[in-house]
């Protein structure tokens, strides 16, 4: 991985998400404390922090597979409200790969991937599957097209997984945890594909405890603990000087094993 | 490592261990296994006794039945009887209409199971075409002698009721199930409503008020065959067994597979249709035929209301023929191998379907 590779956007480039005061509670339990966020178009973003730190719940609040209680969260322009129609637009917007995977595992690999494109973007078969074959090509795995997803492996099944959303032409894309379910020789395959999406210039959203992964391509690594931000920096001072003693206790953790 | 060896040695052998290990293996299990042996031998043996070695097989008359009463089955009941067990009271001269129909409903129903025809339009073809030509066979009218329904019985009924009640209670029951899952207050509560009545009460109290207490709400002279409203009673009501054995399979789906359709920007309707019913479904094939099986017999209970299925015409037939009417055992018996013969066919054809589609290898 080539760190000098990561630092491409102008300085200029223009926000493409906004969080502001942001509170979301499961019951009585507060999982987001008043977040504020500002990402920039091709701006990549690594977010970590202890487990039930609201990472995850963050992110799913900007697609609304959670709905928020209070706050703003503007995407490319669109305040997502209860309005469907908004919902609809941002989710075309934002591709999303999961812990685990969550492939269709009644389709093959090529109908996971043109099954949204045939029926929300109405493409035809055709266009559809030249457009999948060329994703399912660039994270190479072209040759399982017309496999199910449970005769891959996990580290497969992931790829294809990316492939999916990328078929939709999302301008966001957003990682859940994406190599945590995975065999520690599959991690990798995983994030080359990544590091090569982050390289064209996606705005990405990760979830993710892989440090290596920070360093290469992040261009700004946030900490989160109970809810709130508790730090964000480049991963070059990240690393190195982290202000807030949570976060390098976190990383101290992390980092020795 | 080798393999363990009994795995090389003879049939005859480890059939002998497995009998060692598992049926004598102290002097108290090798009792009652003797014990069990001589029981199931003395009741077999009366049994086959009376049905194949001392039985009268094949056309005879009464008084060759009478003179063997009690020690050998009858089975010239059913060759005497048979048109009347099968087709009812469907007038003697038309039954080949009711044969040819039941030929034809069969055949539809296997030419569905098979793969060839899994295509929306082919079943829609396959289904309308049969059905009407099934029904134009029964009730006549265009070159055939009308027949009214309060006339047609037997196998023909049974069918029906059972293959159409679960046919129209499928959709039924899926919309209730999606419905009793629905974010919408008043969808979800109406249909725990429905399911909760309708699986309260016994079948019978519904046919009944399908049957009586329908025509009463009805203005005057407007009334609904008997038979359709026996039929619809029975969609409505398998409808409530089947919403619940689809919600089990839309709750066996894991989270996951629902935020990955929203994330993907479908909607519900793309959701359910392509994404989460295909699975939720494959999920209950056993206890959907578990329910089918269910419904083909209790379609039985009909009779309360005067409608004449297989399992009556079966007993009307020997009951009112003075001559015959000591043999119904042997009548009952027939019936019994009709509906076995059906219900294994049913359970076969639900195995080979289960493993046909476990091909997405789900982990």
């Amino acid at each position: 991985m080539d760190p000098t590779a990561a630092h491409v956007i102008p300085p200029n480039a223009e926000e493409i998400i906004r969080i502001e005061g942001l509170n979301k509670w499961f019951g009585d339990f507060q999982v987001l404390r008043n977040i504020s966020l500002s990402v920039r178009r091709g701006e990549r973003i690594v977010i970590c922090g202890p487990s039930g730190s609201g990472k995850s719940t963050l992110i799913r609040c900007l697609n609304r597979l959670e709905t928020h209680q209070s706050g703003t969260v503007i995407v490319d322009g669109i305040r997502l409200n209860d309005s469907l129609k908004n919902i609809e637009a941002i989710r075309n917007d934002i591709g999303m790969v999961f812990q685990h995977f969550n492939l269709f595992p009644h389709l093959t690999v090529l109908e996971n991937c043109t099954l949204a494109p045939i029926w929300v973007r109405k493409q035809p078969r055709a266009t559809a599957e030249a457009t999948a074959m060329k994703f399912l090509e660039r994270v190479r795995i072209t040759d399982q097209a017309h496999k199910y997803p449970g005769q891959l492996s996990g580290g497969q099944q992931q790829r294809v997984a990316i492939a999916r959303a990328l078929c939709m032409a999302p301008r966001i894309m957003l990682f859940d945890e994406p190599t945590s379910a995975l065999d520690p020789e599959m991690v990798k395959e995983v994030l080359e594909t990544m590091v090569s999406l982050a390289r064209d210039g996606m705005t990405m959203l990760c979830v993710t405890h892989e440090m290596g992964f920070a360093r290469a391509v992040a261009d700004r690594v946030i900490f989160m603990d109970e809810g709130e931000i508790v730090e964000q920096a480049p991963p070059e001072i990240f690393f190195s000087q982290a202000r807030s003693e949570r976060t390098r206790q976190f990383l101290d953790q992390i980092l020795d094993h | 490592m080798h393999p363990p060896a009994t795995a090389h040695r003879p049939f005859a052998a480890r059939s002998l261990d497995w009998l060692r290990e598992n049926l004598f293996s102290t002097p108290a299990n090798a009792l009652i296994t003797l014990i069990t042996l001589a029981l199931l031998l003395w009741a077999g043996s009366s049994f086959v006794s009376w049905a194949v070695l001392h039985a009268v097989w094949g056309r005879a008359d009464v008084a060759t039945c009478n003179a063997l009463f009690g020690q050998g089955a009858c089975w010239a009941v059913i060759a005497d009887k048979w048109r009347h067990m099968l087709f009812g009271i469907y007038p003697q001269g038309e039954q080949w209409r009711s044969a040819l129909a039941v030929v034809i409903f069969c055949a539809i129903i296997v030419l569905s199971a098979m793969r060839a025809f899994w295509h929306v339009w082919r079943l829609l073809a396959l289904w309308l075409s049969g059905s009407l030509l099934c029904a134009w066979l029964l009730a006549g009218g265009f070159a055939l002698t009308p027949v009214p329904t309060a006339l047609w019985g037997g196998l023909p009924i049974t069918l029906m009721l059972a293959v159409f009640g679960t046919l129209f209670a499928f959709p039924l029951g899926i919309l209730l199930a999606l419905g009793r899952r629905s974010a919408l207050p008043i969808v979800r509560a109406a249909s725990i409503v429905y399911i909760e009545l309708v699986r309260g009460v016994p079948l019978i109290t519904v046919l009944f008020m399908a049957s009586i207490m329908f025509a009463l709400f009805l203005p005057e002279g407007v009334s609904f065959d008997k038979l359709l409203r026996a039929q619809v009673a029975i969609v409505l009501f398998n409808a409530a067994y089947i919403a619940e054995i689809v919600r089990a399979g839309l709750q066996a789906l894991p989270r996951g597979q629902y935020e990955a359709a929203d994330a993907l920007g479908l909607g519900y309707w793309q959701t359910q249709l392509l994404v989460i019913l295909p699975q939720a479904l494959k999920i209950t094939i056993p206890a959907q035929v578990n329910s089918f099986i269910d419904n083909f017999k209790d379609t039985s209970l009909v009779i309360i209301v005067s409608i004449f299925d297989f399992l009556y015409a079966v007993r009307q037939a020997v009951i009112s023929d003075l001559d015959w009417r000591h043999y119904f055992v042997e009548g009952y018996l027939f019936a019994m191998a009709v509906y076995w013969l059906f219900c294994y066919a049913m359970s076969h054809y639900s195995q080979w379907l289960e493993k046909h589609l476990s091909r997405d290898h789900r982990l």
